[in-house]
């Protein structure tokens, strides 16, 4: 059975890998994919920049977003009131607000407040900045409006790993003088890990593509003399000027792959190390618990 | 100076939102002594062992080891509770074995007995490693230092626990039903270990379902039920001949 699903999805994927060089029922290759120009475009210093600008953003977004995400989670779960309604009413926030509106709202920041002050409110004010270089650095708002999204999505997958620990762990720190940082720090938070991973390779690699959002909004960036954006905005940027949109497009979408497909390897090896000493992390035990599970039912 | 009882419960009470599950508790335990806590499920003993530790708090009465009220400061007539960080030195020094065992998972058993005395007793790694060996191999387990929790049998995950607990140099051992969650043919090794722990003077309060051990081992056996302390005293007298009929009942149930 299996073997024969094995056929038609293979014949399947080879058709269509055909379909983009040859046209079936007449001769000759398939013209409008255009690979020559693939080839050509693959490593355009444009598209070098461009896919160096989306790991740049994509990392230090996922750093703050992690690392917020972390900090709203364990106040969440405080024991001060004050901490956990204000990491929800965070939450709600940023995740209940489209992040192309954040965006613009962080790109319009120095506009909306030329001068930045701190003082005591309606009051007196010790210092102030003007927010001049904020406006005009790309890196530093892209970073904050994507991470400060992230952050709240962040904090519910962190919240919900921590849920899924046991009890009785906690309890055991405790009973062995643990305090709540250091019990969160060493026991909670590597145990919650084995269930964040998974959801945060998700969002790194949603983030890899969200990055996208960030020309259109803030403009293009100045690298080496050269006018360029993120991965997208490359893509963009080239077509834009010779129509050769099919073929350009394609190349942005092979540097993607490219990137999720090493992020995915990052993935499987931060996944084997959080999951030592737990034997239910290999997917063959799982398979094997299943079958042995139906084998149960009765027939 | 030291105080006269290393436990001293005085008119303990508990409840859980409208039901009372202690019923004024009154025990005390010396220093070297093993005292057994029997009872039917739900009688409340485990609650009692938790309020010992802290990880429970008292609604009534006062809980006092080796002189301190645990988690609490006495002003005037009131009991105000410790900040998290003096709670944890008090709980440092009280060690406790679960029944599910409650190991830590994600750490090897030598990091899981190294991991509190490095981390909260800021003992240096080198003395703290020298120890957990040797309990590993008082404890018959010497050879699992580098082995996952997962990878052993729960007799011997129950013999980490000991020897995790017991690296803290507790004053005071609480075991709430520590073999109970175990093989019968796994029960044995547990309790050897326990009975050695007891010859060497170690205080423990035990909550246990094996009649048999609580006779051979314990200085004192109290009998709970419904919140309450029915029958105590030696174990070769309460265990032999019951006074009260529940008490008669249970044995018959158990043994
Ligand atoms: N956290 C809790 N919230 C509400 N009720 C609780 C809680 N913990 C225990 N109880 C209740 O308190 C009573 C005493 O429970 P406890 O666990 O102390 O009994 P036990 O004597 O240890 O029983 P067993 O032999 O089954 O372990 C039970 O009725 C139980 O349902
Ligand atoms: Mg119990």
């Amino acid at each position: 059975m299996s073997w024969a699903i094995a056929a038609i999805v293979v014949a399947m994927f080879v058709h269509t890998l055909f379909s983009t060089t040859t046209r079936f029922g007449q001769n000759g290759t398939q013209p409008r994919f255009e690979w020559h120009l693939i080839f050509q475009y693959l490593f355009n210093r444009v598209f070098v920049f461009g896919a160096f600008i989306t790991i740049i953003l994509t990392a230090a977004a996922m750093i703050v977003g992690v690392a917020l995400g972390i900090g709203l989670a364990s106040m969440r779960l405080s024991k001060f009131g004050v901490f956990r309604v204000s990491a929800a009413l965070y939450v709600w926030f940023f995740r209940g607000t489209p992040v192309w509106t954040q965006l613009v709202f962080w790109g319009n920041l120095a506009y909306l407040y030329p001068t930045i002050s701190v003082g005591f409110p309606f009051m007196h004010s010790f210092e102030s900045w003007s927010m001049n270089s904020f406006e005009t650095n790309f890196f530093l708002v892209a970073i904050i409006a994507l991470g400060l999204n992230e952050g709240a999505y962040m904090a519910e997958i962190v919240r919900g790993g921590i849920l899924v620990v046991d009890h009785g762990q906690v309890e055991a720190a405790s009973s062995l003088g643990m305090g709540r940082a250091l019990a969160f720090r060493r026991i909670i938070l590597p145990q919650a890990m084995r269930s964040i991973i998974p959801p945060t390779g998700n969002e790194t690699i949603s983030m890899l593509k969200t990055t996208a959002l960030v020309a259109p909004v803030l403009g293009a960036v100045s690298i080496l003399g050269i006018k360029t954006g993120d991965l997208n905005e490359a893509a963009l940027n080239i077509y834009s000027s010779n129509y050769h949109t099919i073929p350009v497009l394609m190349v942005a979408a092979l540097w993607y792959l490219f990137l999720t497909s090493i992020l995915s390897v990052a993935q499987y090896f931060i996944e084997r190390h959080y999951g030592r000493g737990f034997v239910t992390t290999s997917h063959k035990r799982v398979r094997r618990s299943l079958r042995a599970t139906i084998q149960e039912v009765p027939r | 100076m030291s105080a006269p009882h290393l436990v001293e419960a005085r008119q303990v009470h508990k409840h859980f939102g409208r039901l009372e599950v202690l019923k004024g508790i009154n025990l005390t335990v010396e220093r070297g002594e093993v005292t057994c806590l029997l009872g039917p499920s739900g009688s409340g003993k485990s609650t009692f062992l938790r309020c010992i530790n802290h990880l429970e708090k008292i609604d009534g009465g006062e809980l006092l080891v080796d002189g301190q009220h645990v988690g609490y400061q006495r002003k005037g007539n009131k009991l105000y509770e410790l900040s998290d960080a003096r709670i944890s030195r008090h709980r440092a020094e009280i060690g406790m074995v679960f029944q599910r065992f409650n190991l830590f998972p994600h750490l090897t058993v030598l990091e899981n007995i190294t991991l509190a005395p490095t981390k909260v007793l800021n003992q240096g790694s080198s003395v703290v490693v020298a120890r957990a060996l040797a309990l590993l191999d008082r404890v018959g387990l010497a050879d699992k230092a580098g082995s996952y929790p997962s990878q052993l049998s729960g007799g011997q995950q129950q013999r980490v626990a000991i020897a995790r607990a017991l690296c803290m140099e507790p004053k005071l051992l609480l075991f709430d039903e520590p073999t109970s969650a175990l093989d019968p043919e796994l029960v044995g090794d547990v309790l050897d270990v326990m009975k050695s722990l007891a010859n060497d003077g170690m205080t423990m309060i035990v909550v246990t379902h094996e009649i048999g051990f609580a006779r051979e081992v314990a200085d004192t056996a109290y009998f709970m039920d419904h919140g309450v302390i029915v029958e105590s005293g030696k174990p070769q007298d309460v265990l032999v001949n019951p006074r009260t009929d529940r008490l008669r009942e249970f044995l018959g149930q158990v043994l």
